[in-house]
């Protein structure tokens, strides 16, 4: 039995001037799904992610989110935003703003929520994330590991139907990366439906139910990840993965 | 001794003046910064002839004396009758803005981009996202150099004398001219002017550091 389709991208063409970034790519997501892209920096990775969530515009092609297409002019991007989760390299928290506020913004002045419903709500996922001592804390008081906690929970707070992660712990000290790799996994066994485009080939191995390889913007192979990594069936990802591992 | 005397002899007047200075100042920093605020925004929506016109304007203000626009609001302008407190404040606020507009621009321009793009992945709109994340914080960082513009306004509102308003700069010249005993009055409104501008950077340095408190 397979899940429903969650996210689906049909010969999708993205080009910044001259510079085609992401050429003809089909991919499709169902529920409950944890795919990762891998691929090296430049292959249009980011991009795809940010497609997804309509922070840069396509130029050409159909992206669906739960089954229903998505026209950037005709659909108000925000209301899809909502549904579609973003967690950032860099975190991007809201540095004038304590952690349960970073929480509480978006669920208070976009959806509308009662404040101490948001509240309550805020504090849940903090405990989920393990970082409920640091409530009032402001983000330039945490660490890079706590940051990007914090960050998933913000975006966990819109309660999203996929959350799409861009290099979630590029930016941080090795030592940081675990406390957030394991906060994915959670969230992974939950049955949250997942997009990652990591540089953890480990995480990639144990938690994803697909990895795609990306090379010069078009997707080069898609596998699970025991056949991707033991057996490519393309040179390429093997020359990548023996580059990598 | 004796310029003491004439300090402590003369406060009441001085004191009248140096309230209106600070009225003066205070009410045309307030509108120079909604009009700053303004075209910064004009600058930034990247809408070639709102940029345009934000440019003119501050090429315009930039490149005229201030005492030129007071006298065009106040001599100028006659058909608009304004009082010559309207006129020094408008042409304070006018002119201020421009230099307010260029300090917000920088301060809004100076937040990253990934603020306005986390804001933005939320769901948030544009204009909630401007007002809830972007603009709170470039505030923070336009205070410093806002508080600057204040003390220079607050000197540059010496110009409404020249109307013949009686504010600081007025009231030491008068002393000054019936008394010819100019230096006397000069080295007496230079205490008044070193004590307002003393006060405004320690108001300056205050909010600034309310607004620091999450850094």
């Amino acid at each position: 039995m397979k899940e429903a389709i969650m996210v689906k991208v049909e010969k999708l063409n993205k080009s910044f001037g001259d510079l085609h970034v992401l050429k003809d790519i089909d991919m499709t997501v169902r529920e409950r799904e944890v795919v990762c892209l891998i691929g090296a920096s430049g292959s249009g990775k980011s991009t795809l992610l940010r497609c997804l969530n309509f922070l840069e515009i396509k130029n050409s092609g159909k992206i669906f989110i739960g089954g229903e297409q998505i026209e950037e002019h005709t659909h108000d991007l925000n209301q899809i935003r909502a549904k579609v989760g973003m967690v950032f390299q860099h975190f991007h928290l809201f540095p004038h703003m304590t952690v349960i506020e970073n929480i509480m913004e978006a669920p208070v002045h976009v959806k509308k929520i009662p404040k101490d419903q948001a509240y309550e709500e805020a504090k849940e996922l903090l405990a989920k994330v393990g970082l409920s001592d640091k409530a009032n804390v402001y983000p330039g008081k945490l660490s890079g590991g706590q940051k990007q906690r914090v960050a998933i929970a913000r975006s966990l707070a819109m309660k999203p139907e996929v959350m799409l992660f861009d290099e979630p712990t590029s930016a941080l000290d090795p030592e940081l990366v675990g406390e957030v790799l394991v906060t994915m996994k959670k969230l992974a066994q939950e049955g949250m439906t997942m997009i990652v485009v990591t540089h953890e080939m480990g995480f990639a191995r144990e938690v994803a139910d697909s990895v795609i390889y990306m090379h010069d913007g078009r997707i080069v192979e898609v596998g699970h990840p025991d056949q991707l990594f033991h057996t490519p069936t393309q040179k390429r990802t093997k020359d990548f993965l023996d580059s990598v591992l | 001794m004796d310029w003491f005397n004439k300090l402590i002899d003369t406060y009441p007047v001085f004191l009248k003046g140096m309230l209106l200075t600070f009225e003066l100042t205070v009410v045309a920093i307030m509108i120079g910064i909604i009009i700053g605020l303004f075209f910064a925004f004009l600058k930034i929506s990247k809408i070639n002839i709102l940029v345009w016109l934000s440019d003119a304007y501050i090429f315009l203000v930039r490149g005229t004396p201030l005492i030129v626009q007071i006298f065009v609001f106040y001599y100028g302008l006659t058909s608009l009758n304004m009082s010559q407190f309207m006129a020094v404040v408008l042409g304070l606020a006018f002119h201020n803005g421009a230099y307010i507009a260029e300090i917000f621009r920088g301060s809004i321009q100076s937040i990253d981009h990934g603020q306005m793009e986390a804001g933005r992945s939320l769901g948030m709109s544009v204009s909630l996202t401007y007002r809830r994340i972007i603009l709170p914080q470039a505030l923070r960082r336009a205070m410093p150099p806002l508080g600057n513009q204040f003390i220079i306004a607050l000197k540059d509102s010496s110009l409404a004398a020249f109307i013949g308003m009686y504010e600081l700069f007025n009231v030491a010249t008068t002393f000054g001219s019936n008394t010819f005993d100019y230096l006397t009055y000069l080295l007496i409104v230079a205490v008044y002017y070193l004590v307002l501008v003393f006060l405004i950077s320690l108001l300056a340095r205050y909010a600034e550091n309310r607004l620091a408190i999450s850094d």
